[in-house]
Order: structure tokens, then C-alpha cells, then sequence
């Protein structure tokens, strides 16, 4: 077993136990806790798919801002109980365990044992490597040249349409969230 | 014996379940909202796992799975934002964060 296999299987136990951790714990604020160190590990499975920007975008944006915001959340809106069990099941919680266990199992028959599941892929004819630009030095700055290139194939148009998906969303959090 | 596209699938499977599971069966809105976050992640896990695993010419250049990947990131930060001021506005109102309380448009 290399290296990097033995840092996927690490992460991933933490990674499945701690979101384990967040589904069971009683205490929301504890769940809160532990769906931090849930970003934190998925930085680092980013991180073993050479995925370096991810990585940082997921400890910026989730393990910093999102679990920001969530903490913030649980203190506006604080329960009488929050130490006893302030993070309850509802009434059908049985009926959600085989429906999950029942998804899991299909994804990963899916996914590895059944007859469709993915192989190894050939090239498709079209546009190849001539319509991209010389490879950048490393991943930051191939998504940058990808995301911002006005010459070479980028992403330009969903990046603003994301833009502005993020203003529309920044002005409705104010509008509902204010004060009458 | 190394790392393969299956590990990454199967990985972001049981996370995608456990999420579901938080989504379906609990009462606090904002643990529901917990339970969206991480099946989110486990998305974003099986993306990048197909960006990295994937020699079919186009998209390994162009990186879809990565740049797809970075386009969930920010809808999920715009959906927390917004998830949680109605949260917040409902428990103004309501005094409770309860889902199964919040029956006003039920009929």
C-alpha cells in the first residue's frame, strides 16, 4: 500500500465519521463542530486529486465562511434545550434509514459492479488540445487561464452568470433577512 | 495496489447518504441545512475524482470536472446565505427553527 493510499483510507474514516458525528450528535452545536472538521477532510481528499485550488476554496469558503454563517445562525436562533437535545430526529426517522441505506447501496452497485458502470474512455473526435492554450505551470493558474482567457477556450460566460447568481443571492439574504 | 476512480465514488457515495440521511430525518432546519452541505461536498468529491481519473481528451484539457466542481461551490455558498436568512426571519416570527412547526403553507 503506497502513500497516498494510506492518507485516502486515513481521511476518509474521519471524513465518513465525522459526518456520521454530525447526522447523530444531540447537540447541534457539537454537529455544527464536527461538520467543520467534515470540510476540513474534504480539503485534503481535494488536495490527493492534485486539486490545489479546490482545496483552498474549500477551506476559504466552507471551514471559513459556511460554518461562519451556520454558528451564527445557531446563536440567532437559540433553543431552550440546546445541551439536551437541541438536534432532534423527526417522527419518520426509521423510514429515512432504509431509504439512505437503500441510495448508498444503489450509487455504488451503480459505480463499480454493474455492467454500465465507467471504464476506461477513449478520445473523442472534435475540438481537442489545439483549441487550449499552452498548459500553465500548475492547477491555480490552469483554472485561472480557464476561468479569465478572452483568447484561448475559457469558462467566461458562467463565470458571470455565477457573479450574479451570488449578487441576486446577497440581496435576497437582505431582503429576508432584515428587520420590518 | 493504488488509488482508483472507485475509491473516490464510493466515498462520495456513503457521504452523500449520510447527508441525506441528516436532510430527511431531522427536525432542526438548520441541521437540515448541515445534511444539504455535506451531500454537496460528496458531490464535489465524486467531480473532482472524475477530473482526475478522466483521459477522454476535451474535458481532461478543459478540466469540466474542476471547473463544475468550483460552479457548486458558489451556488451552495449563495444557497447557505439565503437558507439562512429565511431561517433566521422564520424564527422571528415563529419563535421555533422546528420543520415539522413550520406549517403555515400546508393545506
Amino acid at each position: 500500500m503506497d502513500l497516498a493510499t494510506l492518507i485516502f483510507w486515513i481521511i476518509a474514516f474521519v471524513l465518513v465519521g465525522s459526518a456520521l458525528v454530525v447526522v447523530i450528535q444531540r447537540n447541534i452545536v457539537h454537529s455544527a463542530l464536527a461538520l467543520i472538521l467534515v470540510f476540513a477532510m474534504a480539503s485534503g481528499i481535494y488536495l490527493l486529486l492534485n486539486a490545489e485550488f479546490i482545496a483552498i476554496v474549500q477551506i476559504l469558503i466552507y471551514a471559513g465562511a459556511v460554518a461562519v454563517l451556520i454558528l451564527f445562525a445557531l446563536m440567532l436562533t437559540r433553543t431552550s434545550n440546546i445541551q439536551v437535545n437541541s438536534n432532534p430526529n423527526g417522527k419518520l426517522w426509521w423510514l429515512a434509514l432504509p431509504i439512505c441505506t437503500l441510495v448508498a447501496v444503489g450509487i455504488i452497485f451503480a459505480t463499480t459492479v454493474s455492467p454500465y458502470a465507467t471504464t476506461a474512455t477513449t478520445n473523442l473526435v472534435g475540438y481537442g488540445d489545439k483549441a487550449a492554450c499552452a498548459l500553465p505551470p500548475n492547477n491555480v493558474a490552469y483554472i485561472g487561464e480557464l476561468l479569465y482567457s478572452p483568447t484561448c477556450y475559457s469558462y467566461v460566460l458562467p463565470f458571470e452568470i455565477a457573479s450574479v447568481v451570488l449578487l441576486v443571492a446577497i440581496m435576497g439574504a437582505i431582503v429576508i433577512g432584515r428587520e420590518d | 495496489m493504488g488509488l482508483t476512480l472507485n475509491h473516490f465514488l464510493v466515498l462520495g457515495a456513503l457521504l452523500f447518504c449520510i447527508g441525506l440521511y441528516g436532510a430527511l430525518a431531522k427536525r432542526n432546519a438548520i441541521a437540515v441545512l448541515m445534511g444539504i452541505e455535506i451531500m454537496l461536498n460528496a458531490v464535489n468529491i465524486t467531480m473532482v475524482g472524475f477530473s482526475f481519473f478522466n483521459h477522454v481528451k476535451p474535458y481532461s484539457t478543459f478540466l469540466t470536472g474542476q471547473i463544475f466542481a468550483i460552479f457548486i461551490i458558489t451556488v451552495a455558498a449563495a444557497e447557505a446565505a439565503v437558507a439562512l436568512a429565511m431561517i433566521i426571519a422564520i424564527y422571528r416570527r415563529r419563535s421555533t427553527v422546528d420543520v415539522g412547526e413550520i406549517d403555515m403553507m400546508k393545506w
